[in-house]
């Protein structure tokens, strides 16, 4: 997000101070212009503009697809707020947001600095961004296996180390901090790339002065890497937290929002009640909520850690 | 080893003079630890699909094949015939990976092509013509970004559906094949980056814009766009809640949802356990083999673009 922001400023700079030579002719460049975005503008009109407006408007409708939909009003926000189901899909989304923060959060950084500081080959790059080049599906089903109850290799070596067995996806205690370690594994790697990018754009002169001034490692890391690297580090906070609160593939093939309510994400909800259910009206003002959240969710984090400055400047 | 020096021209000398102690061999620790978590599950995968069920159960924990067969593999393709696979813990439902194979195929190279192209049209307008209203343009471009994907899916349901393409190929691709926000604002900062000269040369010599877009702009961007086109390529290998949405017969099913689909036909008591980690290896192969090919291309694309 930094880099965009960055760049749309090049960008408007550029264009307001033109070079002289040709710019007249340039600034007609429209028609040819208007037919080199036409096909993307289809795209845009048709499938992002058009949808978000129709989501909006279908949740204050009441539309099981096969009528016409059907103005209620706020009628499905007031049933939203009194809906146990859905109060429970928020926290247990939120309990699997947080453990996604502090486990892949925690771990890329980690990687990230045993990666800047003994090894920054490619190949051992690519090795951990393995799993992120793989399908949620497929990070799903390969951890079902591993973890499964009874043969799965992970309780065979619980039980051989002589602690009880642990029902990964039957219990509802475990469920969700599993669905957590399964995107975490599946992240780990790429996040630690992301962090890894940035260490490496922090200037080595910054540290040998720390070590000029007798500083030590763990001071360094935290006044002098920390701080440099936090764009990077609200960059990824935000996209953690924004491609978790969406969390729905590794939920569906495995425990489908079981046991009971346990792992009922709110994805998950909106996908039940719109399709399994024909609610649509309801399944849209959910994914509005969902919506302002995550846009709340970034502004946040993008003022309070005032994600778009560097101390570097 | 090699792009040390390209990213950070210092440590690559320092790194050398350092001497081998106790706290780097803890740190080399943890990372081979962190490649083994990262590398090991696929091993065990490919394990399991080349044993038996029965023997799976006996002999859980071994590294080699227990029973060594090619039965799982064989099932998921439909070659066994029901009575065969129910014999070997499958369901004995026909499931034909083939059929999924092709339509992953076609899915994601149809889109891949669509959005990349058309993405580096609009890149070209929103980045070397002028014209009034471009950057405001742009950011609406952008902010589609913003929005997730659950959010637009309902109504691109409905609109395929109103259009009467559910379980097409052509009600698949759709809502992908014109754009991608992220395709447009990777391919925008490569455009903003080239040298105007060639470009005016080309203009004086008469050349109109969609010849220098042709012979000039792409030819001079094709390694972003192989890049982008391979990160496209995974992306929508891997998609799984539109076509569960869209495409849930045969004909049109994508790997992805054929695999949720096995998994949930399998036995609940005694699942088909080595007929899974085949389906899941035969869905994973393909990006297997696009990361041992250009592996490099795409970690190296990572520290680039920082979003996505």
């Amino acid at each position: 997000m930094t880099t965009l922001a960055k760049h749309s400023r090049s960008a408007s700079a550029a264009s307001a101070s033109p070079k002289p030579q040709g710019s007249h002719r340039r600034l007609g460049d429209l028609k040819i212009a208007l037919l080199f975005i036409a096909p993307a503008m289809i795209g845009f009109v048709f499938f992002y503009v058009l949808p978000t407006v129709r989501g909006i408007y279908l949740s204050f409708t009441e539309y099981n697809i096969l009528g016409d939909p059907e103005w209620v009003g706020m009628d499905n926000y007031v049933a939203i707020a009194a809906d146990p189901l859905f109060w429970n899909s928020l926290a247990v989304t939120g309990q699997y947001v947080f453990l996604n923060i502090l486990l892949q959060t925690a771990l890329a950084l980690g990687l990230a600095l045993l990666m800047h500081n003994v090894a920054k080959s490619t190949i051992i790059r690519g090795t951990l961004l393995l799993p992120y080049l793989m399908s949620n599906v497929i990070a799903a089903l390969l951890w079902f296996w591993m973890l499964d109850y009874q043969i799965g290799v992970v309780n065979q070596f619980i039980e051989w180390s002589g602690l009880p067995r642990v029902a990964f996806f039957g219990s509802e205690a475990w469920a969700i901090p599993t669905q957590a370690l399964i995107n975490t594994w599946r992240h780990m790697g790429y996040t630690a790339l992301l962090i890894f990018a940035g260490l490496q754009a922090i200037p080595s002169h910054v540290y040998e002065v720390a070590k000029l001034d007798g500083a030590s490692a763990f001071q360094t890391f935290r006044k002098i890497t920390i701080p440099l690297l936090r764009p990077v580090l609200v960059l990824v906070l935000v996209v953690t937290v924004i491609g978790s609160f969406q969390v729905f593939d590794t939920v569906a093939v495995t425990t489908a929002g079981g046991p009971v309510n346990a792992t009922r994400v709110i994805q998950y909800y909106i996908y039940q009640r719109a399709f399994t259910e024909s609610d649509f009206g309801y399944g849209s003002a959910i994914a509005v909520i969902l919506f302002l959240i995550l846009a709340l969710v970034a502004f946040i984090q993008m003022k309070f850690l005032k994600g778009n400055e560097s101390d570097l400047d | 080893m090699s792009t040390t020096a390209r990213r950070a021209p210092l440590p690559a000398a320092t790194r050398r003079r350092r001497p081998f102690n106790a706290r780097r061999a803890g740190a080399w620790a943890l990372l081979v630890l962190a490649i083994a978590v990262s590398v090991l599950p696929f091993l065990w995968v490919l394990r399991t699909a080349l044993s038996t069920n029965n023997a799976l159960a006996s002999n859980a924990t071994s590294l080699l094949p227990a029973e060594f067969t090619l039965g799982a593999f064989k099932r998921v393709f439909g070659l066994q015939s029901p009575a065969e696979a129910v014999a070997e813990g499958g369901s004995g439902a026909a499931i034909d990976f083939w059929l999924y194979l092709r339509n992953s195929i076609i899915f994601s190279s149809i889109t891949t092509a669509g959005a990349v192209f058309f993405s580096a049209m609009a890149a070209y307008a929103f980045s070397r013509l002028r014209w009034k209203g471009r950057n405001a343009v742009f950011s609406l471009f952008l902010g589609t970004m913003l929005v997730p994907p659950i959010f637009t899916a309902l109504p691109n349901f409905l609109l395929i559906k109103n259009l009467d393409l559910l379980n097409t190929m052509l009600g698949l691709v759709l809502p992908y094949v014109f754009m991608t926000p992220f395709a447009i604002f990777f391919l925008r900062q490569f455009f903003l980056n080239m040298s105007r000269e060639v470009e005016e040369a080309a203009m004086l010599d008469g050349a109109k814009h969609l010849r220098i877009f042709f012979q000039i702009v792409l030819p001079n961007a094709a390694a972003p766009i192989a890049t982008l086109a391979l990160l496209t390529f995974i992306g929508q290998w891997n998609e799984y809640f539109w076509p569960l949405l869209v495409a849930s017969q045969d004909d049109v099913r994508v790997l992805q949802v054929g695999l949720g689909v096995f998994k949930s036909q399998s036995p609940q008591g005694a699942p088909d356990w080595s007929g899974l980690m085949a389906a899941t290896l035969i869905s994973a192969l393909p990006v297997l083999i696009l990361f041992a090919a250009f592996g490099k291309k795409i970690v190296n694309s990572i520290g680039f673009s920082g979003i996505k």
